[in-house]
């Protein structure tokens, strides 16, 4: 069989005989045609997906306009929301978002960092790691309402007597100044927490891993024991890795929406007490928009604006310090 | 001198750096104290997930019964009655997004994985997608709601669903491409050699290889896009009655539900929040815990 395919290869320069006893052929027109119109939907398709992102920027810039106009600078100055009056400004909202994000920031990434270690430096054995992972992976996986819910039922309740408790002893510190009554900054802050833990052990704990076995196993060699060895080579070593996952946990916590609707209070006022009222970008859109007429959708759309600027930078420099440091690791290998 | 430095290094550090370790020692217990520190805060940090689970069956197992699936949403102050429409709307609002986000999402991740490489316009389109996985969802709502809801004018299941696939889309892209980029070249190879054409590759072998890791990524946006509330609050709205196959309708949903219900006064509404919650949470945690068994399996192979 072999060999007559050879012979006839070899007396013919036409091979069309020989692949016609074989299963590799070169492709009909009409494959050669097709491959050509998948290569372009891909294309297309490809094309679309970052045409999507310039669309969502474009919509709601367009819708803003109006408002951007008749508002102007303004409207970032001043804190009223008033329908009837027309009269709007998202300053509350704006340091009302960054303060409940920099809140979580500080606690979940206090937490995130420190299940990162534990789950990445050998403390519990490998199946008890891989279970824990999976367990923290979870906590991201419970939708953001959900947490609203727990908030409005379990946490407020039980944060409202060490509130009240501060709040008298501690009552001059700007923090304790008021007590909690209901919904307010700190709980929504504290589910936030919860809501970012699991991204920023995640990416924390991949720099802490990738951080090269033969660094910690040198300072360990000299003596070092397991913290040392931890605050002087993994985390100094890691801590781009850490770094971009603050920020990019940072970036999930100002768009974060459901839970701090319906935990943070919807007042368009700010205190710097973690128990007052306070109110966020996203939770604004999330009240105000399913009623709002024409005008008020507007400035909405405004507030929209801002929110997207804000969390695109904060997601923008995140991805771009994963990207360096990833790049730096590399030489360490 | 480098000798002198030798032999009087070890000296001037032996006492102090002692490899000896006691309970007394200062830094082991130092050490000792830091791990426990480490540890305790590792499981305070799991705490919420368990309150909550513990919570959802409490609270919202004790209204869990057949009817609760087959009956409509009460109205104000009224007993009885279900989550029916909610779970229906929910699964059709999915159904929608899947629809629109699998395609788009998929071939985008072809482009990328088999044409684009290290091309300026496949970064650009990956740097896109990354920025919308980092878009707050809310925002997705508000982009729907000034392109379908003002142009059909009225809140609709179409709406949310295009709002729920802005928010499918870069999972499941950037998932498959990293599926569809482990698939070892030599099999690509051994196809391009036996005459396919780069479409017949892809779709006969490529594919059907990465299979696996695409099905993770379209579980995990299917089980991301469950949960989401804020995309349908001003898109889908919430509609207290049956889906009639009408997709420009406004339409229920389990998430939307869970939020109106949750601040409502009457006692049996807060209730079915919670059942609602478990409903929720329960396909939500299968659909992830599947997608982690199926991207277990190929790194054992």
């Amino acid at each position: 069989m072999a060999d007559s395919k050879i012979s006839t290869a070899s007396a013919t320069p036409d091979l069309s005989e020989a692949f016609k006893s074989s299963v590799a052929r070169p492709p009909s027109a009409w494959q050669k045609g097709f491959d050509r119109v998948f290569k372009n939907v891909a294309y297309a398709f490809g094309i679309g997906v970052a045409l999507l992102l310039a669309g969502v920027v474009f919509e709601v810039l367009r819708n803003a306009r109006t408002a951007i106009a008749s508002y102007g600078f303004a409207f970032l100055t001043t804190s009223v929301w008033d329908p009837n009056r027309a009269q709007f400004g998202i300053l509350a909202e704006i340091v009302g978002t960054l303060y409940t994000s920099v809140l979580a920031l500080a606690l979940g990434g206090f937490f995130g960092v420190t299940v990162a270690l534990v789950l990445s430096q050998g403390f519990v054995p490998r199946r008890v790691e891989l279970v824990m992972k999976n367990v923290v992976e979870l906590l991201a996986a419970i939708p953001s309402v959900v947490y609203g819910l727990w908030g409005i039922f379990v946490l407020i309740p039980a944060v409202r007597a060490p509130s009240g408790w501060l709040n008298e002893h501690f009552g001059s510190i700007p923090f304790f100044s008021t007590r909690l009554s209901g919904p307010g900054i700190f709980p929504a802050a504290l589910v936030l927490a919860i809501m970012i833990l699991p991204t920023i052990t995640a990416i924390s704990r991949e720099a802490m891993a990738a951080v090269p076995k033969r660094l910690a196993a040198a300072a360990y060699g000299l003596g070092a024991t397991r913290w040392e060895v931890i605050f002087r080579v993994t985390l100094p070593t890691a801590i781009g890795g850490i770094f971009g996952a603050l920020v990019l946990g940072f970036g999930r916590a100002l768009g974060e929406t459901m839970a701090l609707a319906m935990l943070v209070g919807n007042a368009n006022v700010f205190g710097w007490s973690l128990f007052s009222p306070g109110n966020t970008l996203a939770a604004l859109l999330a009240n105000h928009f399913p009623e709002a007429g024409k005008v008020e959708v507007a400035a909405l759309m405004y507030a929209a604006f801002v929110l997207m600027l804000i969390t695109l930078a904060v997601n923008a420099l995140g991805s771009f310090i994963m990207l360096r440091t990833t790049r730096e690791l590399k030489g360490l290998g | 001198m480098a000798n002198a430095a030798l032999t009087q290094a070890p000296a001037a550090t032996g006492p102090r750096t002692s490899l000896r370790r006691t309970i007394g020692n200062r830094r082991t217990l130092g050490n000792s104290a830091l791990t426990v520190l480490a540890v305790s805060l590792t499981l305070l940090a799991m705490f919420p997930l368990f309150s909550v689970l513990y919570m959802l069956i409490v609270r919202g197992g004790a209204l869990l019964s057949p009817s609760l699936f087959t009956e409509l949403t009460p109205g104000a102050g009224m007993e009885g009655g279900g989550i029916g429409n909610a779970v229906v709307g929910t699964l059709v609002v999915v159904a929608i997004s899947t629809c629109l986000a699998l395609p788009l999402g998929f071939l985008g991740a072809v482009y990328l994985a088999e044409y684009g490489g290290d091309r300026k316009l496949a970064t650009l389109v990956r740097f896109a997608a990354k920025v919308l996985t980092g878009l707050p969802s809310i925002l997705a709502g508000v982009f729907a709601y000034a392109t379908v809801v003002v142009t059909t004018g009225s809140f609709s299941a179409l709406a949310g669903g295009c709002a729920m696939a802005i928010l499918m889309i870069p999972t499941v892209m950037l998932t498959s491409e990293s599926a569809l980029l482990a698939v070892p070249s030599k099999m690509k190879m051994a196809a391009f050699g036996m005459g396919a054409t780069r479409a017949q590759t892809v779709l006969r072998i490529v594919i059907p290889t990465a299979i696996p890791g695409i099905l993770t990524g379209v579980m995990l946006a299917l089980a991301r896009a469950m949960g989401e509330t804020a995309p349908l609050l001003f898109t889908a709205l919430f509609s207290d009655y049956w889906f009639e196959g009408k997709l420009t309708q406004p339409i229920a949903s389990l998430s939307v539900l869970i939020y109106n219900f949750a601040g409502s006064p009457f006692e049996h509404q807060v209730s079915l929040a919670w059942a609602a919650s478990l409903v929720l949470v329960s396909i939500v945690l299968i659909l992830n815990v599947t997608a982690q068994f199926a991207t277990r399996r190929p790194e054992e192979q």
